[in-house]
């Protein structure tokens, strides 16, 4: 038995629209300050209002939220009783929005959670997300990335109730992102379309939403980083990011996403600068020992027109493709250009490596390394050396 | 061989745990008993539970209950499934977190402790994998 989920997705100009729409009394709208400021969150309550809909802010999500953030707006929304949650913002925002369900409709804790367990969390609320970044894919997918504070460490949670029942991709929530969070956010949406591609829990439906997005990502992220008002590239980002949230919430990410949470949790790297910057590390790590990943990049590689010759030749050509990407939007390609010192980054490793040898994506990648692997992964990552081994 | 869900498979399967360094190594830190269920169905004719307690790399007790004397113990974690999940679990045709995700594995306790403990569960399906064990036809 297998599953694909997928939210109804409302895209493209004016999508905001649907909003008014919508049967319901109470929306509560999960959110952060930035997002209230810009004024996104006012164009959100401007059409709800026109559906006769009540609304209430939260606005406290802060970057890599934490358990203490999601315990607060689930409190809030016990009080006003919502039939709509909306995480409106980035993926931290989404996130919280549907912890913050999970836990106002079954009564638990954030982390009490467990994907095997049926809440029935529509008899209460349904959940919706508006992402206003182009990388998380999180709108697309019912993972949920808490942070650990206390224990320094990123929690990976969710169950397949926590899949929004509705994404609105309205481009115009996106036109304000600045150049590094443009570059952050869509190399996170490239490592998550390769990474579900070639994950061992992949499947026939999570092929076409990876291929398409990681196409799409070539294509357009460089456009959408050094002219934010290009207004199809910002389209074709937001849709890549969803595409490549559909394909990573059902096939799953892999050994860059379990490198760079581990990193995130203790150094507070951007998630999406985490995760790519261990993309093409792990990616020579998984060519070099998994026939089946070799062939799989190569898939990849000849789909994009990256590169030409026999399987290896195509899989190392988009190594260096996702390289020359990463750099051309203002993306660190060693741990050392992070600004980490290296004597911290070497005290952390035994961390390091318990936070990534636990996380579940180091296991579902075609090659799985044990900790002596990893170790020299981050190693070579600190400095910059490509996989040899 | 012993039989899934007698007392004398999960005799064997604490003797794996207690021989496997690989497990030892990965759960070190790990606090938290278990019930493993098995479901009615098929050869299965009553809900038969596997009490595992795991303490910090090793396996301190195991024992079997039934329906009628479960409240024996109160674990910290319940995994339930049907015996033909086991199966596929114990012989590695389905990823445990895989099968949690799915439902076929239904997980009761604190998620968030788990996942921080993935390597210790693979470590203890290969300890699993140690144990030569005869399916109820």
């Amino acid at each position: 038995m297998q599953f694909f989920g997928v939210p109804f997705t409302v895209f493209g100009d004016e999508s905001l629209q649907y909003l008014n729409t919508i049967l319901g009394k109470r929306a509560f709208i999960v959110t952060d300050k930035n997002i209230t400021k810009l004024g996104l969150a006012d164009l959100v309550i401007t059409e709800l209002k026109k559906a006769n809909i009540e609304c209430k802010i939260f606005d406290g999500v802060e970057p890599d939220p934490s358990i203490e953030t999601v315990v607060k707006a689930a409190g809030i929304a016990k009080d006003f009783k919502p039939d709509w949650v909306i995480g409106l913002g980035g993926g931290s925002s989404m996130d919280t929005a549907k912890s913050a369900l999970v836990c106002y409709v079954a009564g638990i804790g954030p982390l009490d959670m467990s994907p095997s367990e049926f809440y029935n969390l529509r008899s209460k609320a349904k959940l919706m997300c508006i992402p206003t970044t182009s990388g998380t894919g999180s709108e697309a997918t019912w993972a949920i990335v808490l942070t650990d504070v206390a224990g320094q460490r990123k929690v990976s949670l969710g169950s397949y109730e926590t899949m929004p029942d509705v994404a609105i991709l309205d481009p115009l929530m996106v036109m304000s992102m600045p150049p590094q969070i443009t570059g952050d956010t869509g190399i996170d949406a490239l490592c998550h379309a390769i990474e579900g591609y070639t994950a061992t829990w992949r499947t026939k439906f999570t092929d076409g939403p990876g291929l398409a997005a990681i196409r799409l990502v070539f294509q357009n992220l460089k456009k959408a980083y050094d002219n934010g008002k290009d207004e199809d590239a910002r389209k074709e980002m937001m849709y890549a990011a969803h595409q490549a949230g559909s394909c990573f919430s059902n096939g799953m990410p892999g050994l860059g996403h379990s490198t760079g949470h581990a990193l995130g949790g203790i150094f507070h790297t951007p998630h999406g600068r985490a995760v790519g910057l261990f993309l093409p590390y792990t990616m020579e790590y998984l060519i070099n020992g998994s026939e089946e990943a070799v062939g799989l990049f190569a898939e990849i590689a000849r789909f994009c027109k990256i590169g030409a010759g026999d399987d290896k030749k195509c899989a190392l050509a988009l190594v260096d493709a996702v390289r020359k990407l990463a750099k051309s939007v203002g993306q660190p390609l060693s741990v050392k250009e992070t600004g980490i010192k290296r004597e911290d980054y070497m005290k952390s490793m035994p961390d390091l490596l318990d936070r990534s040898v636990n996380e579940m994506m180091t296991s579902t990648v075609t090659r799985v390394p044990e900790s002596e692997d990893l170790e020299k992964m981050f190693t070579y990552a600190y400095d910059g050396k490509s996989v040899d081994f | 061989m012993a039989v899934f869900g007698t007392i004398e498979w999960v005799t064997a399967f604490m003797e794996a745990i207690n021989a496997s360094k690989a497990y030892e190594d990965a759960a070190k830190t790990w606090e938290g008993d278990f019930y493993f269920i098995t479901e009615v169905g098929g050869a299965v004719k009553e809900q038969g539970y596997q009490y595992v307690d795991l303490w910090h790399g090793k396996c301190r007790k195991v024992d079997v209950v039934t329906e009628a004397t479960k409240d024996k113990y109160k674990p910290e974690f319940v995994l339930q499934a049907s015996i033909a999940t086991w199966r596929k679990v114990a012989e590695k045709k389905v990823d445990p977190i895989q099968a949690i995700v799915t439902r076929q594995l239904k997980l009761t306790g604190n998620m968030g402790k788990v996942m921080r403990a993935v390597k210790a569960a693979q470590e203890l399906v290969n300890c699993v994998t140690q144990v030569k064990t005869e399916y109820p036809e």
